[in-house]
């Protein structure tokens, strides 16, 4: 998460130039060289494989946007129309409530004072990220169909919010121990309410860890596949979940055309929390 | 991700802007989480003692019948004397193995990786920076499936081999433990990097040359001095590839073939596959939240104590 | 902030009551691939109804999923013969008079009285087929006329099976391989049984039912169990693919369109079975999955090819196949068990 790292300053040019030898470390390099050739090679080979004009998906047929237009205008366009509407209203929504509720969260925890059981309510904060996702799920499952609650896009977007607020929680908190309080004294000093303070002075200063966490929380709820398969209704499905479905009668170049589209956006959206967290940082 | 770790200090703020609505602003949270994990968390606990129904379902009648299954073995019709069942045993250990090795290898390569990354000038790091976060924005379920694309045994890898002459028949990769385990590797290999990163970036270089000048070697200084410095980042990518990694179900079912059951792939046969006995299913997720949890206090209890003997 | 909250409110409601315009819906609980997606969109454009399906790739997987909870979120089911005598012991299916469906008559006369639906109260046929295996005729060159194939494959052959990741037609087809009676009680029988299927577990790739096709045309296995028209549809991609009939016998069987309990939508679902039975589109059906359809009248409409296909016409020598029957609770929580062992 490019939002939370702090700018390190290790003293003047001169220092500098004379750690840059004890830093170095033969191998590095090359190891970092192979740990980015190993992140990308399948995503690389996919991308190119989805231009394939072959039927067959292993064999090279010459560049063609045709698995696109199946992907856009197919058979089962509409399949993945309504399964990509779903997954962004519940990522967006997931997004919205639990960047509101980890904003709350992480001005009692980074403003409040020391309090009984506030290492237990960081426990519980953090809990979504330690349970394993396959029990989270289960247990989800298990709750929903004990109260008897109507399993379907309301289901899965309560479930998403919960896992999703540590993700917001953690740049946000991260932003605002970054912010000095004498800003909210100098606004307390003037006689601005608590209410007008934060509005006015430390929300303002918040927007780029809020936005990260927002951004967070959207692409976690997009990326989730395990609790949502087993919290999802009758015929509701989100795209990971129409996927899968997919995959698992085997990879077929449309397939191949939609993680592209997918990588795309995933790429977009890292993109801006990027410039977000410089934005935060130029202040 | 570094927020797993470390509770954040409060700010000594003489009359802080949240004086008096702590409790208010902490509600959302406690009830969303309370509600919506640590109830449902109580319930499947419960569940896991009721009794399975024939074919699916249950009955609010108690009995130890999961937890039985889980251990004990009573041969095929259930009358022989019990014994060590060893099964599902035997999947927790090796989903416990493969998951410590793709910590392992993750550590093995992200160690460096983030060490390069954190010690290149500002512009390129910032750039392989954010190379390496976008794997980590890319669907998991997405990157499973390219990787098993890549290594089947009609995939890229084996036909250009093949092309190339330097195989005569495909290598069979997929539907076996060793696609598992290199699909845990690949799927959380940037959890690894990112928390090391972030600790390298903030330790002082200074500390090294301090070494440095009094004629430790690289490697010794590497491990007696930045190692040691950065640990918490380290424990952290650990944390953040073990855990996962133990409760994958993605990695095992579109790689492995399905034959080789992880804990995962156990629990998910039992909700969502014909084998249909949820309070096998509760009870197994109730043992492996137990197994993580136990790690996760011991992490905890030695973190206290090294941060407490630190000061 | 006033706009948003409204915003806000609205995308919840749409949350809360599941569709902002309540069109007509029908929601299908299906086997995977059994349905091309244009057939669908013809109901929609004649009904008006809108249709939303899931898909299970096992009877027992559907079973177990409708009795967690998923029954009353779902008009119809489309199970195997021995499954629909299942739901309808457990009082999962709901019952319709043959008035209530005017193509009721275009049931084809030898599926109408069948001892699994007598008379047809609860369901209606959809397709039948049959269920064994194919095998790559490049990698395996022998006799591919034996149920040994799966269970004690050859060496080309070994580490190179799939098998269907259902308990029913798995075990069935094992129990024929083994010469043993269905439904068993003898008790070495069925340890017999479950020590060759531990000793077979060895020589396959995988349990697979839903990517069965896509593993033998790729390459991920050379042999492995197939119902008929999906054993066609994986040759169509890949030639050198045959469909076995074994001569110790292999699996026929008849998936039915039941009408679920606590059916959201019984109308809806009735029209739909009633669409199903026009010969037009029980057609369709059998072209796009190269099954059979129980319906009079599809010859027409039928694709000529399916007429010459290997998966649809037995050559004169097989056996003809049995159909999986139904154990008593006792019997069935051993295969169960048997199942169980086989699978962990």
């Amino acid at each position: 998460m490019p939002a939370t790292k702090r700018n390190p300053r290790h003293g003047g040019i001169e220092m500098a130039r004379a750690t840059e030898k004890v830093k170095w470390y033969p191998g590095f390099r090359e190891i970092t060289l192979a740990c980015f050739f190993i992140l990308y090679a399948p995503l690389i080979i996919v991308m190119i494989y989805s231009f394939n004009a072959s039927q067959s998906i292993t064999i090279w047929g010459g560049f063609s946007l045709h698995w696109y237009e199946k992907v856009f205008y197919g058979v089962e366009a509409a399949k993945f129309k309504t399964a990509t509407v779903n997954s962004l209203i519940i990522a967006v929504m997931a997004a919205i409530v639990s960047t509101v509720i980890a904003t709350a969260a992480a001005l009692a925890m980074v403003r409040g004072k020391a309090f009984k059981g506030k290492s237990l309510t960081f426990g519980l904060i953090n809990l979504p990220l330690m349970v394993p996702e396959i029990v989270t799920a289960v247990a989800t499952l298990i709750f929903f169909s004990v109260i008897g609650f109507d399993r379907g896009l309301l289901s899965i977007l309560l479930a998403h919010i919960v896992f999703c607020i540590p993700f917001a929680y953690l740049p946000i908190s991260a932003r605002l121990q970054g912010i000095s309080s004498i800003y909210e004294q100098a606004g307390r000093d003037l006689y601005a309410t608590p209410g007008q303070t934060f509005r006015l002075i430390l929300f303002p200063l918040m927007v780029p860890g809020i936005l990260s966490g927002f951004l967070l929380a959207f692409i976690i709820s997009l990326d989730d596949f395990i609790i949502t398969n087993f919290v999802k209704g009758a015929g509701v499905e989100t795209l990971p979940t129409a996927i899968f479905g997919a995959v698992k009668q085997g990879i077929k170049p449309n397939i191949m055309a939609i993680s592209t589209l997918m990588l795309t956006v995933s790429i977009v959206l890292v993109s801006i929390s990027y410039l977000i967290s410089r934005m935060g940082r130029q202040e | 991700m570094a927020g797993l770790l470390s509770s954040s200090p409060a700010n000594k703020a003489e009359a802080s802007i949240v004086e008096g609505r702590v409790g208010l602003l902490l509600l959302p949270s406690w009830v969303v989480i309370g509600i919506l994990l640590v109830v449902p968390v109580l319930i499947m606990f419960v569940y896991s003692f009721l009794t399975q129904d024939f074919r699916g379902g249950v009955i609010w009648t108690f009995t130890l019948e999961a937890y039985d299954q889980f251990f004990l073995d009573r041969g095929l019709f259930g009358d022989e004397p019990p014994q060590i069942e060893w099964t599902y045993l035997l999947i927790f250990w090796r989903s416990f193995i493969q998951a410590l090795f793709a910590m392992i290898f993750c550590l093995l390569i992200g160690f460096p990786t983030a060490y390069f990354m954190a010690t290149s000038p500002p512009q390129s790091r910032s750039m392989l920076l954010f190379l390496v976060t976008i794997p980590y924005w890319v669907n998991l379920l997405i990157r499973t499936v390219s990787m098993k694309f890549l290594i089947r045994d009609t995939g890229p890898i084996n036909e250009w081999l093949l092309a190339m002459g330097m195989i005569d028949e495909p290598i069979r990769m997929i539907n076996t433990a060793f696609a598992v385990q290199l699909g845990l590797f690949y799927s959380y290999l940037p959890f690894m990097v990112l928390p090391i990163y972030a600790s390298i970036e903030r330790y002082n270089f200074v500390l090294s040359e301090a070494a440095a000048d009094l004629y430790t070697g690289r490697w010794s200084t590497l491990f007696r001095v930045v190692i040691p410095s950065v640990k918490p980042g380290i424990i952290a990518g650990c944390i953040l590839v073990f855990i996962p990694s133990l409760g994958a179900f993605l990695a095992p079912d579109l790689l492995g073939g399905a034959k080789n059951f992880m804990i995962g792939s156990l629990v998910e046969e039992q909700f969502k596959g014909q084998a249909g006995d949820w309070p096998f299913g509760a009870a197994v997720s109730m043992i492996l939240l137990t197994i993580i949890m136990g790690i996760l206090l011991v992490y905890a209890r030695n973190q206290t104590q090294s941060t407490s003997r630190g000061h | 902030m006033r706009k948003f909250t409204k915003l806000m409110a609205a995308a919840t409601m749409v949350l809360a009551t599941g569709q902002a315009v309540a069109a007509e819906k029908l929601s299908i609980y299906h086997w995977f691939e059994y349905i091309p997606q244009e057939l669908l969109n013809k109901f929609t454009a004649e009904t008006g109804i809108e249709v939303v399906m899931d898909t299970y790739d096992s009877n027992e997987a559907m079973l177990a999923n409708l009795k967690a909870g998923a029954l009353g979120s779902y008009d119809v089911a489309v199970p195997g013969d021995y499954m629909v005598k299942i739901m309808a012991g457990e009082g999962m299916l709901d019952s319709y008079s043959p008035s209530e469906l005017k193509n009721f008559g275009n049931i084809e006369d030898k599926w109408l009285n069948v001892d699994f639906d007598n008379g047809r109260k609860h369901s209606i046929p959809y397709q039948w087929g049959s269920t064994s295996f194919s095998v790559d005729t490049n990698v395996y060159s022998g006799d591919i006329n034996t149920t040994g194939i799966i269970f004690n494959p050859p060496s080309e052959l070994q580490g190179k099976v799939n098998v269907l990741d259902t308990a029913g037609e798995t075990l069935v087809l094992a129990s024929i391989h083994m010469g043993f009676p269905q439904c068993s009680t003898d008790k070495a029988q069925l340890k017999a049984l479950s020590q060759m299927l531990d000793g077979a577990k060895k020589h396959w790739a995988s349990f697979n039912s839903d990517g069965a096709k896509d593993v033998l045309v790729s390459g991920d296995a050379s042999a492995g169990m197939i119902w008929n028209g999906f054993g066609a549809k994986a040759r169509a991609e890949k030639a050198s693919l045959k469909y076995a009939y074994p001569k110790e016998g292999y699996i026929v069987w008849m998936d039915n369109v039941v009408l679920l309990k606590d059916a959201p939508n019984r109308a809806a679902a009735l029209k739909f079975m009633d669409f199903l039975l026009e010969p037009e589109n029980a057609a369709a059906v059998t072209n796009y999955a190269r099954y059979a359809a129980g319906v009079k009248g599809v010859a027409p409409y039928l694709d000529p090819e399916l007429a010459e296909a290997r998966e649809n016409n037995p050559p004169a020598d097989a056996p003809s196949g049995v159909f999986v029957q139904v154990c008593d609770q006792a019997t069935q929580s051993l295969y169960d068990a048997i199942w169980t062992r086989l699978k962990k």
